[in-house]
């Protein structure tokens, strides 16, 4: 157990590894560096000598990547050009931010999507799945972007309710956040919710057609002990798997969202340094983003290990 | 009245189809069960057999609907009843003991708890009084150490200990009527004798009335005290065991008992025309019209009635069923030889064979050595002759499938060679394989529903082999086609149908022109007739002794149903863990002196005649991989010597005609001994 | 005795299997409907440069924001261009670019997927792995860097597209083939000494082609939501080329007061898309793959 265990984490480091490569090389390869991308038509004399001083470019690639992932180690992510602060500095805040709007919607979303995801898969093909499976649906194919934006065009402009756009700073205090955060957090947990409602349904149907539960029915277990006893935990198992890739997606989703609703978190920051052709901190924001994919998949990866009662007596029958 | 416990009337179950039309699985049955009886449903897939068993519980499968009838259990319809209503009587009155019982319990819950949930719903038993009830029942049903199993989950048990469990949960109700359907499919041949017995002496004891659905005659012959034979949904046939199987007077189940190889006759049995019509097709008149060879022009239009004999005590379903008492005289087989001529000419040759799947290590995979001191095959050393068929016979575990596999090619041989017309050594690497050699030797399997690619007609896959070995194209490619076709009794209009479209007797026959489409010296046939019904196995060995008169073939024959295997083979070699215990020829090796292992599979099958029953010798224990040293049956020999048995691997025996036992024990005594025990009457 | 298996003598010849598909496809209503709306995204982007009413970059200041009238059908943006012509021509540009970055993924995952597949062992452990590690970094982020380095041209969206969705496709060819290697028909070809590339190209890839073509559908309608997500945040198509996402993302600050320069773009995009993801699950259910066990859309 601890084997298997320790293997996987151990496949977890080395895909980061991977990934660190990967975008350490992927920046190498695309024409230009930093500095010239940023500087642009300014790229040249002292301007650029400068600014290839400040960001360490005038040592040899393989030296550098060296230099850049012993600091990322120690969570030092260099410098920012357009921010002319250390990035860790911007960072904080961002994440902070983004933190609030992901955990909010997850905390929200996972629930729902499991009691709903639940109704759907046992009233099959009755009134309550037929609609909520057809707004499941509507909310998955429709992007972020539409569904964000029709989300204020009902309840901001034509019904008032709620503030559209959050108009504050970025270092605000978690409260005041959370006042303004409503629609975004509908907005996402919308999609999010989902996603994982229908893989939900789709696991529980798969296991109420399966012979033991049809063996239970035949034992005289009343239905509601076969849902809760015999089924859930067959069927939810496999759901957190579903649940670790949702919230991967929720990494790319959140970017077009907080566009949308202007929020100041990490997906805003990602635009801005991209428009603002800030590589260094494109490159952190890239391997933070990775590392929190590897680190969601790892965890659902070592729970499925756990609670799987199949490998859990592997050892012990020996 | 009052022994009666169930009382199915009129019962139609059917569904709708994509037309709209209606859909009959199970038309107008008229059944009752007794009070302390056991009935034994017989019939063949599509027959209805299981549809009937779950109804006789309310359960109708979705999809399903009740078209008409009732199925009465105390008075109560049970097709009628509520879900909740069923609750009191499903797993308290009546209990189901399902077919794989694998998949039928619960992954995520213990073996005791799965049981105490039963105890907790049916019994007012409180929590000590519970536990107690547990252990009970797993002793009952011969569990050695409830306590462990009742703390394992149902994947750690063996197919024999979740088939247990399934009849101790059944049990736990105390109910009156228990279902079976199918229980001991699956089961290896031992096993299925212990689990039989179980089942019986339960009866016994308790005097709960049993249905025991199976398509196995054999099974149904041991337990039953009436049997009813099932076709395209209908009672043909029903009365006491010993009448129905013994002397059964309707043309279906006297064509289906005739068509089973059995142990106490010899040779190849007839095999009935035709298969059984799919509940979308029958059409009016009796449904077994076409394949009859005593229907009349009435059979054509009308459907017979279910009536009742009374001298004899039986319900029969036709109008000439007086016709057949003459046709029963001839119990014997017709001289159905298999094998004609035989030469002693050497054709494969296994020598010293080992073959290991366990997995390397590192170094040792860098090296390029396989070291395995005990591998899963050992010491494997037969020959094959000419124009021969020779089986090889075991249970699960037993290396019989591998060595097969391993002589086609497509496993790494540990230790030994293959040896092919005297001179050629077969690589275990296909590549290395010479084109001739890989046209030689062809392999069918198991199931035809996965040997056949799904996405190519019949022609295309006939075509392959042509094509591959001998170049052919265009016309001369079709004409060799149709003949194959019309070789393995299938029409020109097979070619375009694609494997979906043929029922499992016609899939297994293209499978076997395929092999044939090579010309081959020796085919390898790998458990052929286990996945098909029982009335299509006759037809399937049959055009198998045909095909092989034509063209001089050799088979290398693996099955673990000893009737078939003595049906067809000149030479038979068993098997136990992967080392060889006995091979002789087939009249030896079905007779004394026997390998103790031998004894034991030949106490265990299951002939479909009441009165001769199972002896069962060993105990069925499962055995995860042969012993370091030593005979490799020391862990279930009944006549284990001791320490010799444990330590020393015994010596090869040679008997009259080549026959070969491996066995400390010496081989007169052994004869001795048996014989004895048989005179004796040392039968349970 | 009569030995003939079947006597059943008057079998049709199998039809087409093409024409199977779609027959079986429009018999339920959701794939009607679905087919339907596809097929009129693809009329209307082919013929939309005839009908045009007017110019779709004539701008005019003094037309802006107009609600929609007898002129202008769906009224004018904030620079005074009809609406209604950008939305009949806003299709053209996604749809090619998403089309054959469909068929890019397909190519490039199909064959990765299969090769995984039959090689197996640790190779394939390796691979997957590199796949995985390459698309941990949120497909956004990537796709905003290359574009915004090498520009927004079709020649950089379609691979780049192409590239990124081409993972899902990988997963399930990967499978298909797992689920295909271990069957007995296989196991025969190879004993009957079939060459390897023989037994992929006749025995695996037929069988596999269709869990990869249905994947491959469902990966076209994901990847226009991923095309106009680009365009909406400004790096898919550079105006004054009409495109729905960049039409949405410029109406939106009016909304308020101008909801027909937003919502006809929203209609027409959320059509399509909807449109082919009811036809991938018609296609999926003619094809007899069962996606509800598989995946949740």
């Amino acid at each position: 157990m601890f084997f298997l265990i320790s293997k996987r984490v151990a496949l977890g480091l080395i895909t980061l590894f991977i990934v660190s490569l990967i975008t350490f090389i992927g920046v190498e390869v695309l024409p230009g560096d930093a500095c010239t991308v940023y500087l642009e038509r300014e790229a040249y004399g002292d301007a650029l000598a400068a600014c290839y001083k400040r960001l360490g470019l005038d040592i040899s690639a393989f030296d550098r990547y060296l230099i850049w992932a012993t600091n990322t180690l120690q969570l030092d992510f260099g410098f920012s050009l357009s921010g002319q602060m250390p990035i860790n500095e911007i960072l904080g805040p961002r994440i902070k931010n983004s933190m609030v709007l992901a955990t909010t919607a997850i905390l929200i979303g996972i629930p729902f999507a499991l009691i709903l995801g639940i109704i759907t898969a046992l009233w099959r093909d009755k009134m309550p799945d037929i609609i909520i499976s057809s707004l499941a649906i509507f909310s998955m194919t429709i992007p972020e972007f539409i569904s964000s934006t029709l989300l204020i065009l009902i309840v901001a402009i034509w019904l008032g309710w709620l503030p559209g756009i959050v108009i504050v700073p970025s270092d605000v205090t978690v409260m005041e956040l959370l006042s303004n955060i409503i629609l975004p957090v509908i907005a996402i947990s919308m999609i999010m919710t989902a996603h994982m409602l229908r893989m939900v349904r789709s696991s529980v149907i798969q296991v109420m057609a399966s012979d033991y539960v049809q063996m239970s029915i035949l034992k005289g277990v009343p239905y509601w002990r076969m849902v809760f006893k015999h089924v859930l935990p067959n069927a939810l198992l496999p759901a957190i798997n579903v649940v670790a890739l949702t919230i991967a997606w929720l990494l790319g989703g959140v970017v077009v969202t907080e566009v949308v609703f202007n929020y100041p978190g990490l997906g805003r920051l990602v635009i801005e340094s991209i428009s603002n052709r800030d590589l260094p901190v494109v490159q952190a924001l890239a391997l933070i983003l990775a590392s929190i994919y590897v680190g969601i998949n790892l965890i659902a990866d070592l729970l499925t290990l756990v609670l799987n009662p199949r490998l859990k007596t592997l050892q012990t029958r020996k | 009245m009052n022994d009666i416990i169930q009382q199915i009337s009129n019962l139609s179950i059917g569904f709708k189809s994509k037309k709209g039309k209606e859909i009959s699985i199970l038309r107008k049955i008229n059944l009752n069960i007794k009070k302390g009886e056991t009935v034994g449903i017989v019939g063949e897939s599509g027959s209805g057999k299981s549809t009937l068993a779950l109804a006789m519980m309310g359960f109708v499968k979705q999809g399903l609907f009740t078209i008409d009838g009732e199925c009465k259990f105390e008075n109560l319809n049970l097709l009628k009843m509520s879900n909740k209503d069923l609750e009191e009587i499903r797993g308290r009155k009546i209990a189901m003991i399902p077919q794989n019982a694998g998949q039928s319990l619960t992954p995520n819950l213990k073996i005791g708890y799965q049981i105490e949930e039963a105890l907790k719903l049916h019994t007012k038993l409180n929590v000590s009084e519970r536990q107690k009830k547990i252990s009970e029942l797993l002793n009952k049903v011969r569990l050695p150490s409830p306590e462990t199993i009742a703390l394992r989950y149902p994947h750690e048990l063996s197919g024999g200990q979740q088939q247990r469990v399934a009849i101790a949960m059944a049990l736990a109700g105390n109910p009156n009527l228990l279902l079976l359907d199918e229980p001991t499919t699956g089961l290896d041949v031992t096993t299925q004798a212990h689990v039989l017995e179980v089942l019986k002496d339960i009866a016994k004891d308790t005097g709960t009335s049993m249905v025991y659905v199976s398509h196995d005659l054999g099974a149904i012959a041991q337990v039953s005290d009436r049997v009813v034979v099932m076709y395209a949904g209908e009672i043909v046939l029903e009365g006491p065991v010993r009448k129905i199987l013994k002397d059964p007077i309707h043309p279906y189940a006297n064509g289906l008992l005739k068509s089973i190889p059995k142990l106490s006759l010899k040779g190849l049995p007839n095999s009935m025309p035709g298969s059984q019509p799919q509940s979308d097709k029958i059409e009016i008149g009796c449904s077994f019209y076409e394949r009859c060879n005593i229907s009349s022009e009435k059979c054509k239009k009308n459907s017979p009635e279910l009536n009742y004999l009374e001298e004899i005590d039986v319900h029969v379903r036709c109008f000439n069923f007086k016709d057949l008492k003459d046709f029963n005289k001839t119990t014997e087989f017709k001289n159905n030889e298999f094998s004609e001529k035989k030469t002693s000419e050497n054709i494969l040759k296994l020598n010293n064979l080992s073959i290991s799947y366990a997995k390397q290590n590192f170094i040792d995979q860098f090296l390029g050595r396989i070291k395995d001191s005990n591998p899963t095959v050992k010491d494997i050393n037969i020959e094959i002759n000419k124009g021969e068929t020779l089986s090889l016979v075991g249970e699960s575990g037993s290396g019989k499938s591998t060595i097969l596999k391993s002589i086609a090619g497509l496993l790494k041989i540990q230790d030994g060679k293959i040896i092919f017309n005297e001179k050629d050594f077969l690589s275990d690497n296909l590549k290395a394989r010479s084109p001739n050699n890989l046209r030689a030797i062809q392999l069918i399997f198991q199931n035809p529903d996965e040997s056949l690619n799904p996405s190519h007609t019949v022609e295309e896959i006939l075509s392959q082999p042509l094509k591959l070995y001998f170049n052919l194209q265009g016309q001369e490619l079709k004409k060799n086609i149709s003949d194959l076709l019309q070789k393995v009794r299938l029409g020109d209009f097979y070619m375009q149908r694609y494997p979906r479209q043929l029922s499992g007797g016609e899939k297994q026959r293209v499978a076997v022109a395929r092999a044939f489409a090579a010309n081959p010296d020796i085919i390898l046939c790998d458990e052929v007739t286990s996945a098909l019904d029982v009335s299509v196995q006759a037809a399937v060995l049959d055009l198998l002794k045909q095909l092989k008169k034509d063209f001089n073939t050799t088979y290398i024959f693996v099955s673990h149903d000893l009737a078939v295997v003595k049906a067809i083979s000149d030479r038979v070699a068993v098997l136990y863990q992967g080392r060889l215990c006995e091979i002789g020829l087939s009249e030896s090796v079905y007779k004394f002196p026997s390998h103790p292992y031998t004894e034991v599979l030949l106490g265990a099958v299951l002939e479909p005649d009441p009165d001769i029953k199972p002896r069962l010798i060993a105990e069925d224990i499962v055995e995860e991989r042969p012993p370091e040293k030593g005979c490799t049956f020391q862990g279930r020999c009944p006549r284990i010597l001791g320490d010799k048995c444990k330590n020393e691997t015994p010596p090869w025996q040679i008997g009259l005609n080549g026959h070969a036992i491996r066995c400390h024990i010496e081989i007169n005594e052994l004869d001795r001994i048996q014989k004895k025990e048989l005179l004796n009457g040392q039968q349970k | 005795m009569n030995d003939q298996v079947s006597i059943n003598n008057n079998i049709k010849k199998n039809p087409s299997k093409f024409f199977e598909v779609i027959k079986t496809m429009v018999s339920k209503p959701s794939g009607l409907i679905g087919l339907s709306i596809v097929c009129f995204h693809i009329l209307l982007a082919i013929i939309s440069p005839l009908i045009t009413p007017h110019d779709f970059k004539a701008i005019n200041p003094s037309l802006m924001l107009l609600p929609p009238s007898s002129e202008y059908w769906f009224g004018t943006d904030h620079l005074g261009r009809d609406v209604f012509t950008r939305t009949i021509l806003g299709g053209r540009v996604a749809i090619l670019v998403t089309f054959f970055g469909s068929l890019i993924a397909l190519t490039w995952g199909g064959l990765l997927g299969i090769f995984c597949g039959l090689v197996g062992g640790k190779i394939d452990d390796i691979v997957m792995r590199i796949v995985d590690a390459f698309l941990a970094i949120p497909w956004i982020l990537a796709m905003l860097l290359i574009v915004s380095i090498l520009g927004t041209s079709i020649n950089v969206l379609i691979p780049a597209l192409g590239l990124f969705y081409g993972k899902g496709i990988v997963r399930v060819a990967r499978a298909a083939t797992h689920d295909v290697i271990a069957k007995d028909f296989i196991v025969s070809a190879r004993a009957r000494g079939h060459s390897n590339f023989s037994i992929i190209w006749n025995e695996i890839l037929p069988n596999v082609r269709d869990a990869i073509l249905v994947e491959g559908a469902m990966r076209w309608s994901w990847m226009l939501l991923g095309f106009s997500s680009l365009s909406f945040l400004g790096f898919g198509v550079s105006p004054p080329t009409p495109d729905w996402g960049l039409m949405i993302s410029n109406a939106r600050g009016l909304m308020s007061f101008a909801h027909w320069a937003v919502l006809a773009p929203i209609t027409c995009l959320s059509s399509l898309i909807i449109g082919i993801n009811l036809s991938a699950d018609a296609f999926a259910k003619a094809l007899g793959i069962d996606r509800t066990t598989k995946a949740p859309v």
